[in-house]
């Protein structure tokens, strides 16, 4: 078969996804719009009437806010990581997977500090982080790795969109003017030639090992925040790669369910396919193992040196914060490893559940992680009012959590419309190379 | 012998500085901006300044420097040759909170937010409990001006760690920094709309929405030689105040050599091992003056 024709054949069995637009994912999209609407509304109530408004008050100074960055930048960093892994190791089952991974990586590291800013008093004064800069401060040291990581991310993302785009500029004569006109601006004149393509593929290479190595940074930076302070649960040597295996644990878990979610929604069995459940899976299997060390390891030396302030923490975590407890650090790592650990047990809807208690049990153990340390401090909190002594949540925090995650779904649905979410190029890559497709003769 | 010799010292001291008036008040910074004013006015007073050198000031400046408004910019300096210092004794409070309302009346806070707060300490079961004032201990290694991403707040030569509220963007990371819980935010907006005066981070007013506050040590007292609002509305002398350098603290009533009281009492820092080298010390809750009581009804209050 020749490869033109084959191009033009892939182009017409993706267009519908790109260019029709079903009615439940129209309902989709309304949904996820109202509810950005209502995150909307309550943005304004938080910048007219101040913080007061959230659950946070001067003991508990970081709520879901911050813990919602701490997911998202992960989700980015961990996207990175296995995006970084994939094309490296030229894994040969990737392909399917491998724009879901680097889609989730530069919407998470865009929504993410999204999330960090809604913690901030003083938005209007944001610029006095470039114009009074202080490098002795891990938030200095924050903005550097995340603004770093996410010109990465971005670059490397577009680099593989590349190919698709000059495949989709040649290909789509019966799409409308203006996708025609973005394709031929996006393909940035690649033509696909041989030393084209071998470019490309050394870029994308050399830009696949630096994001990787981009991520760590910005997660080790990010645990710093915590870990460089004094206080008796952040204080703690091995923040760090805990925070890298945890980043992992949950962008693995996510990047499984969108899997799911694609290839239920979208038809693409024939794409997504068990292989690709059970690989990933297996990866889920050997992270889940190592959280699980980490959380033990961490929690365990803290109760056995039975440090005043630690126990403070401990008795906290163990009695106000009992049942967060057991499902973050015991129903979180226990059950994913309890159904991926047995073969038969491999399905791709057991999988999914796997990676949806995974996600669920990450979110809460970042929680405990937050808040139950500022609800300990060293001075013991003696307020009579409830809200300083405990943080509870406001709707208007939640509604800004669930504005962040709804954003990340429609932006994922839009990049999908614009190009093909199984990689047209990479099927062209993989035929070629079993020589399924005769090449094209270039004069 | 040495604490009277000390109590000469400070008289000395203090009738220095009433010569000089209230011109100290304008410190080094406005004493050197004065004197690049080249105006020729008819009378001329000599004053001394902070660090030790003779000036001639016109009078008809005089009266303008008593109203100096410090800058944020100025205020990133010390006031010259002092390091503040403060002690507490354990053993003279009784929990009259005397000290929060001066403060709160002084820094224009509401009693839902205040700077200083007596806390109900018990260090284990058999030891007895005692009331702990707990201000912003002004850490010579402080955690919070490390992590501060813009320099808002900066730790000055004279040991005082202030806030500028018109830098700070309300990241709360110095807040989450601190281990001894000192600062509050401005959460919703700010009690302060009657308050004409232009801000400076040596008064705190008027505070500002979105930004963090905390005790300052009343570095606008300071200047003036006066002490900070909460030592001299203690009724009991609790709190002592004075300058590290000259080794003489205060508590309004009577005048002591720093290291003498340190020494004798057995004063400590509170957590010491955190290596935040604090500039506020206690002395131990010995020999009381008040037994340790609760007054359930001043608890339910606050």
């Amino acid at each position: 078969m020749d490869i033109e024709q084959r191009k033009r054949e892939l182009v017409k069995e993706f267009s519908p996804m790109l260019r029709k637009t079903t009615t439940i994912s129209k309902i989709w999209i309304g949904f996820l719009i109202a509810v950005i609407a209502v995150g909307f509304y309550a943005l304004i109530l938080q910048f007219t009437k101040g913080h007061i408004v959230t659950g946070m008050r001067d003991n508990v100074v970081w709520g879901i806010y911050i813990i919602n960055f701490i997911f998202f930048v992960c989700l980015s960093y961990s996207g990175a990581f296995i995006a970084g892994i994939l094309h490296f190791f030229k894994t040969p089952w990737k392909n399917s997977v491998s724009r879901i991974v680097e889609i989730t990586t530069v919407l998470s590291i865009i929504i993410g500090p999204i999330f960090i800013l809604l913690c901030i008093g003083r938005l209007d004064r944001l610029h006095y982080l470039f114009l009074y800069p202080r490098i002795q401060s891990p938030i200095t040291w924050d903005i550097i790795a995340i603004l770093t990581d996410l010109i990465g991310c971005f670059l490397y993302l577009y680099l593989t969109f590349i190919p698709d785009f000059s495949i989709l500029r040649d290909n789509s004569d019966d799409a409308p003017k203006w996708r025609k006109k973005l394709y031929s601006i996006l393909s940035f004149g690649y033509q696909d030639t041989t030393s084209q393509r071998e470019r490309l593929n050394k870029i994308t290479r050399i830009m696949s090992t630096m994001i990787i190595a981009m991520a760590i940074v910005t997660y080790s930076v990010l645990a710093w925040i915590f870990s460089l302070t004094v206080q008796p649960g952040w204080n703690s040597t091995i923040f760090a790669p805990y925070f890298i295996i945890a980043g992992l644990y949950s962008g693995v878990s996510v990047i499984i369910v969108a899997m799911y979610l694609i290839r239920k929604y979208y038809h693409l069995n024939h794409y997504i396919r068990k292989v690709h459940f059970v690989g990933a899976g297996i990866i889920l299997l050997v992270i889940s193992l190592l959280f699980g060390y980490f959380t033990f390891t961490e929690y365990f030396s803290r109760w056995f040196s039975h440090k005043t302030h630690d126990i403070e923490l401990l008795e906290t975590l163990f009695n106000r914060y009992f049942w967060e407890f057991i499902f973050a650090n015991y129903i979180g790592v226990l059950v994913p490893i309890g159904i991926l650990f047995f073969k038969k047990f491999r399905t791709i809807k057991s999988i999914t559940f796997a990676a949806v208690i995974a996600i669920l049990g990450l979110w809460f153990n970042r929680y405990l992680i937050v808040v139950p340390t500022l609800e300990t401090p060293y001075i013991p909190i003696q307020d009579t009012r409830p809200e300083f002594i405990h943080y509870s949540s406001t709707w208007i925090e939640w509604a800004l959590s669930f504005t962040g995650i709804a954003a990340f779904i429609l932006f994922f649905m839009l990049i999908m419309k614009l190009v093909p979410i199984i990689p047209i190029s990479g099927i062209i890559d993989q035929e070629r190379k079993s020589k399924k497709i005769k090449p094209k003769i270039i004069l | 012998m040495e604490n009277k010799n000390s109590k000469t010292d400070s008289r000395r001291q203090f009738i220095k500085k009433i010569s000089t008036g209230s011109i100290i008040a304008a410190s080094g910074l406005a004493l050197s901006s004065l004197s690049s004013c080249k105006e020729t006015s008819q009378e001329k007073t000599t004053l001394l300044t902070t660090d030790g050198k003779l000036v001639q000031v016109p009078n008809s400046e005089i009266g303008e420097l008593e109203h100096q408004h410090i800058t944020p910019e100025e205020s990133r300096q010390g006031i010259p040759g002092k390091k503040w210092v403060m002690v507490v004794d354990l053993g003279k409070c009784k929990n009259a909170k005397k000290c929060i309302e001066a403060c709160d009346k002084h820094h224009n806070l509401t009693p839902d937010r205040p700077y200083i707060k007596v806390l109900e300490m018990k260090d284990n079961e058999k030891s007895s409990p005692y009331w702990m004032p707990k201000k912003c201990f002004q850490c010579d290694n402080p955690p919070c001006v490390k992590v501060c991403p813009v320099g808002a707040t900066y730790k000055r030569t004279d040991g005082i760690v202030l806030i500028d509220n018109e830098r700070c963007i309300g990241c709360r990371f110095c807040m989450a920094a601190c281990p001894y819980s000192a600062r509050v935010f401005n959460w919703g907006s700010s009690p302060d709309q009657e308050v004409t005066t232009a801000y400076s981070p040596e008064t705190s007013i008027p505070s500002k929405i979105g930004t963090v506050g905390k005790c300052d040590f009343c570095p606008d007292m300071l200047r003036k030689n006066k002490l900070p609002h909460c030592v001299p509305s203690c009724p009991n002398g609790v709190i002592y105040f004075g300058d590290e350098i000259d080794d003489t603290v205060t508590n309004g009533e009577e005048t002591v050599r720093l290291s003498t009281l340190l020494r004798d009492k057995a004063g400590y820092r509170y957590m010491e091992e955190l290596g935040t080298k604090p500039r506020v010390y206690y002395l131990p809750p010995v020999d009381r003056l008040f037994p340790f009581e609760k007054s359930t009804e001043e608890n339910s209050e606050s």
